[in-house]
C-alpha cells in the first residue's frame, strides 16, 4: 500500500437506514474530490449495494454488529473498503443476472452492478468477516491537499 | 425519503405515479403490497410512472420485474412511463429494456394497452 494515501472512515450499526447515511458521506467524498454527478451516483450506488450486502447478507441485520467503510484516496484513484462480520460469499456462485434464464429473477444484480460501475472489485476473507474493495480511477488530481497520511474518523452508530 | 404512491384510473388503465426511493426495504415493500393489492382488486392493467423516483437499487429493480411477472401471469400487462436517465441506464445495463414497454408519453402509452399484443 502506498503511504500517501487520505483515509476518511465511518462505522455504521447493522441498520438498513444506515446506508442512506453511508451514501451521505460518499456524497461528500466524491464531490470533494471532484467526481462529476454520474460518476458520484454509480460510485454511490456501489456503495450501496456493498452497504446492503453487508448489513443484510454479511451481518443478517443484527443490530449489535457493525460496518466499516473506509475510503483511501489516492492521487490516481479512490479506493473503498466496505467490511462486515460476516461469513463471506462465494462470487462464483452468483449467477449471471443477464443470462436468459436469469433475466426475470428478482434478485441477483447487486454484484454485477457493483462491477458495471467501478473499474475494480473484489472480495477478500479477514479474520472477523468479509472485506469488499472498490476502486474508481480519477481523471485528474484537483485536491491540492493531497499527500501525506491524513485520517478523518466519522462516527454513525445512529441514522443520520 | 421513502416511496409514495399515488393511484389514478384513465380508462381501463391504473396510473400509478411512483416518487422516492424505491430500495430494498419499506420502498419495496410498499410497491410489492400495492400491485398484489390491485391485481387482487382485478386490476390488470398497469402503468407505473416513474417520473418522480428519485434512487432505484438492485432490489428495487428487482421488485419492478417481480412486478412484472405477478401481472403477466395474471393475464395482465404491466408497463412502465417516464424513466429518468438514470433508470433508463440502469434497466439497460441489465438488459431489462427487452422486457418491459417503456413509454415516455402518457396518452401513448395508454392507447398501447389497447392494442392486441403489445
Amino acid at each position: 500500500m502506498k503511504a500517501d494515501a487520505s483515509v476518511v472512515e465511518a462505522v455504521f450499526e447493522s441498520d438498513l437506514k444506515n446506508v442512506e447515511a453511508a451514501e451521505e458521506v460518499v456524497e461528500r467524498v466524491c464531490t470533494s474530490l471532484g467526481f462529476d454527478e454520474e460518476e458520484l451516483h454509480k460510485i454511490g450506488m456501489a456503495v450501496h449495494e456493498s452497504m446492503i450486502n453487508a448489513i443484510w447478507h454479511g451481518n443478517k441485520n443484527d443490530p449489535t454488529k457493525s460496518v466499516w467503510l473506509q475510503f483511501r484516496i489516492y492521487d490516481d484513484r479512490l479506493e473503498i473498503r466496505i467490511r462486515d462480520q460476516g461469513a463471506g460469499f462465494n462470487l462464483d456462485g452468483i449467477p449471471h443476472p443477464l443470462e436468459p434464464e436469469n433475466l426475470l429473477k428478482v434478485s441477483g444484480r447487486g454484484i454485477f452492478l457493483i462491477r458495471s460501475f467501478m473499474d475494480d472489485f473484489q472480495v477478500n476473507r479477514t479474520g472477523s468477516g468479509t472485506e469488499v474493495t472498490l476502486v474508481k480511477r480519477r481523471q485528474h488530481n484537483t485536491d491540492p491537499n493531497q499527500g501525506g497520511m491524513h485520517r478523518e474518523h466519522e462516527g454513525h452508530n445512529t441514522p443520520g | 425519503m421513502s416511496m409514495k404512491a399515488t393511484i389514478r384510473q384513465v380508462n381501463s388503465v391504473t396510473v400509478i405515479d411512483l416518487s422516492g426511493r424505491i430500495t430494498l426495504g419499506e420502498g419495496c415493500s410498499q410497491l410489492r403490497e400495492l400491485i398484489r393489492d390491485l391485481l387482487s382488486k382485478g386490476h390488470s392493467k398497469m402503468l407505473l410512472n416513474l417520473a418522480d423516483v428519485t434512487y432505484i437499487d438492485s432490489s428495487g429493480i428487482g421488485e419492478l420485474v417481480s412486478g412484472f411477472t405477478a401481472v403477466s401471469n395474471g393475464g395482465g400487462q404491466l408497463k412502465l412511463l417516464n424513466l429518468t436517465k438514470k433508470v433508463h441506464d440502469l434497466l439497460q445495463i441489465t438488459k431489462l429494456l427487452t422486457v418491459f414497454d417503456v413509454h415516455d408519453d402518457e396518452a401513448k402509452a395508454i392507447a398501447s394497452f389497447e392494442k392486441p399484443g403489445t
